[in-house]
């Protein structure tokens, strides 16, 4: 624990010289009397995107779901330490998930449209919201977020046909603008193309390429090789410690620690 | 890294077991084809056999009977007003009509049988039908009723065993005063004659032999027993000697007793009812039930031979030949049983219908329904989406499982300890059977709710909440629409279970016989109401062999209503049906 500890201060300074967007310290997360994450403390980077690397089950996509309290909703999960927004502390029984998750959107690892139009997909969000208060207003949400998802030029002539009968990858890029369709600060994604195929998975690492210009965009991945693509600040997760954090190229060239050059070079997970 | 000869071992090994897993598969796939087989040609036999049964219940023979609606007998007080009609004699009416049908029927037991061609209730009806329409006092109105329900299975050739043969020799018709002799000038009465003579020898074998089984079993009894027994031989021995001498006839004539079958000539609209028959077979003797004007005809006549005897059946001969007159003369025909659809129940079983327990049936499943689906589906809800899991909700799961799984008439009782006892909602109303059937139908409706919301897949409401929407607006707007063909589903099988229930209702009171149909209104609610299934059970306990057509024939309505409810529910399902 106090080497986890050590090692926490250690990379808990503000990397470079970026505008910290998330600041979380000493969290830990237990499912019922199992502890799955041991006092991760880190500083998040705004207009940039954060990767989160590590085997299976070492507590990435856990650590994920406590930026938008979406472990809330899993029975028995306890979510302490601090963590924060723009200096703003999230992890409060005062402070609305609902507002919260307005402004940090989440990507999942399959895509999950709703059964509904590709239009009403996008427009959900604001319309709960109220965001919009006239249809043209909607309509612009709408269009506005397809084209920043790079999809309008794919669907703007089908708006009312169903988003479940997309493809796998034109389905994800629709999620990622239902996410943008509220304006959020924040974008989460667990595993974003591990469904998708190489061309898709390309399209959607383009578009999150672009998406940094304007959100802090944190996601958890598989490929090492997409991390070294799309990110700038890399995160690495082993058994519910975070092991090591940095800027993705020192990561990947120059690892402190062991067990981070084991993973990378696929000596273990 | 495997050598081939392992690759060829496990080559070997697998082809070795092939067969026998083939063998296998191929008997579970036969096993299934025979029970798919098996199911289908029961329920083939039992809808089939309902179905054969019900058929005689959809036709319904009436007697358009004229009658002449004297103002004295049906409006005593002469203002035309309904209670001057309902002090008339309509009875009187129906009778006078029936006498000038039948201008020769005479003597009071001859009466009597006439006037039982049709229920007495039809009087009731005409009265009302007056009553409805005052302008027909005073006129000659035709009155349609049914035929009394014996009389209407003997014309479905369900009550007796008859034939007629058609002759046409000669006949000769010397009517007296009390008996009327035919002649024919061939011996037409031969055949029927030898048959007769022929039952009766053999009845006489068969109790000569009874006689002597019991002489043998004489010698293996006690004293007591044997006395008994010869006795008994003495008896049959007897029995069968009159049996004989009567075989032989009697001044060259045999006589035809009620226990032999019923030998009736018809001619020209007459008819007479053998007595006696000349042994010659030419001719014989009988009553005239219908007279015949001439006495002599060459034309066709008609020999009618019941073979069912008048002691054994519920009908007498003359209501019999009645009835073929009034066939005949085209007094009665046979229509659509709209009896059957229109009336509620009755003790006459050609006046009872299903209209009563339709409705009862009808208003029961309203309440029913406004009742256990909102709860039910949204107890559901509460408990799969918003509930904590912990010791007291898993307590009530386990509880609302074992609901499922109680049997209905337990519902009864507690519908009787509460709604009853404590709350003294009335006995026997729809509103009640409603409760009690909601409370019957909730656990369906809670399972296969939570069922359909647990078949939703997670990533629908992760969706939901990464944009932000509350918990309730994640399983209104996403989950529920989702869920809502299975729950449908689900909600109207639980309803057709209880349209199809008894138990619970016979508990509660709902088994009264009801005359009157309960009105579709809101009133009907508290009307003392009874149910399809248990008009069923009813009519199947009565003892008028025409209420079993009737109670398939509502078993067939019951069927049909809770099949399109299902047949409702799958359409239902197919058109909100979403993939995802």
């Amino acid at each position: 624990m106090t080497t986890a500890q050590a090692q926490a201060t250690l990379y808990h300074d503000i990397p470079e010289a970026r505008d910290v967007k998330v600041a979380i310290a000493g969290v830990d997360v237990h499912y019922g009397d199992k502890q799955a994450l041991f006092d991760v403390s880190m500083q998040i980077p705004d207009r940039s995107v954060t990767a989160f690397i590590g085997p299976s089950g070492c507590g990435k996509s856990t650590f994920l779901r406590c930026v938008n309290r979406m472990n809330d909703t899993i029975d028995g999960a306890v979510v302490t330490g601090s963590l924060k927004i723009d200096g703003t502390e999230i992890n409060d029984k005062t402070i609305d998930p609902v507002v919260l998750r307005a402004s940090v959107g989440m990507v999942f690892q399959k895509p999950n449209p709703f059964p509904k139009s590709i239009y009403d997909n996008v427009a959900y969000g604001p319309k709960i919201h109220g965001l919009a208060a006239t249809r043209e207003e909607l309509d612009g949400i709408v269009e506005q977020s397809l084209v920043k998802a790079g999809l309008w030029g794919e669907v703007s002539d089908r708006l009312t046909d169903p988003g479940t009968s997309l493809s796998g990858g034109q389905q994800q890029r629709l999620v990622i603008a239902r996410a943008i369709a509220v304006n959020p600060e924040v974008i989460l994604m667990d595993e974003p193309c591990s469904a998708l195929d190489p061309i898709a998975t390309a399209k959607v690492e383009e578009l999150i390429d672009e998406l940094r210009e304007n959100y802090c965009i944190i996601m958890v991945t598989h490929s090492m090789a997409q991390a070294a693509r799309v990110s700038q600040m890399t995160a690495f997760f082993h058994l519910g410690n975070l092991v090591e954090y940095g800027p993705t190229e020192e990561i990947f060239t120059n690892p402190r620690e062991r067990r981070t050059q084991d993973y990378i070079t696929g000596r273990f997970g | 890294m495997t050598e081939p000869s392992k690759k060829a071992a496990t080559r070997e090994i697998v082809e070795r077991n092939l067969p026998a897993r083939y063998r296998s598969e191929s008997r579970f796939r036969t096993a299934g084809i025979v029970a798919i087989i098996v199911s289908v040609i029961i329920l083939v036999l039992l809808i089939g056999s309902i179905g054969l049964k019900s058929l005689p219940a959809y036709t319904a023979w009436q007697i358009h009977l004229p009658v002449a609606l004297d103002q004295a007998l049906v409006d005593p007080e002469g203002d035309s007003s309904e209670a001057s009609i309902r002090q008339g004699s309509f009875g009187r009416v129906l009778q006078n009509g029936m006498r000038e049908t039948f201008p020769d029927v005479s003597g009071r037991s001859n009466m009597r049988s006439l006037f039982q061609l049709y229920t007495s209730l039809n009087s009731t009806r005409l009265m009302d039908q007056v009553i409805a329409d005052p302008g027909l006092i005073g006129s000659d109105y035709v009155f349609t009723m049914p035929l009394g329900d014996d009389l209407d299975l003997y014309l479905k050739g369900m009550l007796v065993e008859d034939r007629s043969v058609e002759m046409n020799g000669v006949l000769e018709i010397e009517a007296g005063r009390r008996r009327t002799n035919i002649q024919s000038q061939s011996a037409d009465f031969a055949i029927v004659l030898a048959e007769l003579q022929q039952m009766m020898i053999d009845e006489a074998l068969s109790l000569e032999s009874r006689a002597a089984a019991n002489r043998t079993l004489m010698a293996s009894v006690d004293a007591e027993e044997a006395d008994r027994l010869n006795e008994e031989a003495a008896r049959f021995d007897q029995r069968a000697q009159v049996l004989r001498t009567d075989a032989a006839g009697e001044n060259g004539q045999l006589e035809l007793s009620d226990d032999l079958p019923s030998v009736i000539v018809e001619f020209r609209g007459g008819a007479i009812r053998m007595n006696r028959l000349d042994l010659n077979g030419q001719g014989g003797s009988g009553e005239s039930i219908l007279s015949i004007a001439e006495n002599r005809s060459d034309e066709a006549w008609t020999l009618y031979v019941v073979d069912t005897p008048q002691a054994r059946r519920r009908i007498p001969d003359n209501q019999l030949i009645w009835t073929r007159a009034l066939v005949e003369r085209g007094i009665v025909t046979q229509a659509f049983n709209h009896y059957f659809f229109a009336n509620a129940d009755s003790r006459e079983p050609e006046l009872a219908g299903i209209r009563g327990a339709l409705n009862g049936s009808i208003l029961t499943l309203i309440v029913t329904l406004l009742l256990s689906i909102p709860v039910g589906i949204a107890t559901a809800i509460y408990l799969e989406e918003f509930a904590p899991k912990n010791k007291f909700t898993d307590l009530i799961e386990v509880n609302i499982n074992n609901l499922a799984a109680v049997p209905s008439i337990i519902f009864g009782l507690l519908g009787v300890a509460i709604f009853i006892d404590v709350f003294s909602l009335p006995r026997g109303t729809p509103v009640l059977g409603g409760l009690v059937l909601s409370l019957m139908t909730l656990p369906t409706i809670i399972i296969a709710t939570r069922a359909s919301l647990k078949a939703v897949p997670p990533s629908i409401r992760q969706a939901a909440l990464g944009v932000g929407a509350s918990r309730t607006q994640s399983v209104f707007h996403h989950v529920l629409p989702l869920a809502t063909p299975g729950i449908l589903t689900g909600s109207i099988i639980g309803l057709s279970r209880a349209l199809g229930e008894t138990a619970p209702l016979l508990m509660i009171g709902m088994v009264a016989f009801i005359a009157d149909a309960p009105k579709l209104s809101l009133e009907g609610f508290t009307e003392p109401a009874t149910v399809l299934p248990v008009q069923i059970y009813l009519w199947y306990s009565a003892a008028e062999r025409a209420f079993e057509p009737r109670a398939a024939a509502a078993i067939i309505v019951l069927l049909t209503l809770i099949i399109s409810f299902n047949a409702v529910a799958v359409y239902l399902r197919r058109k909100f049906e979403r993939r995802w």
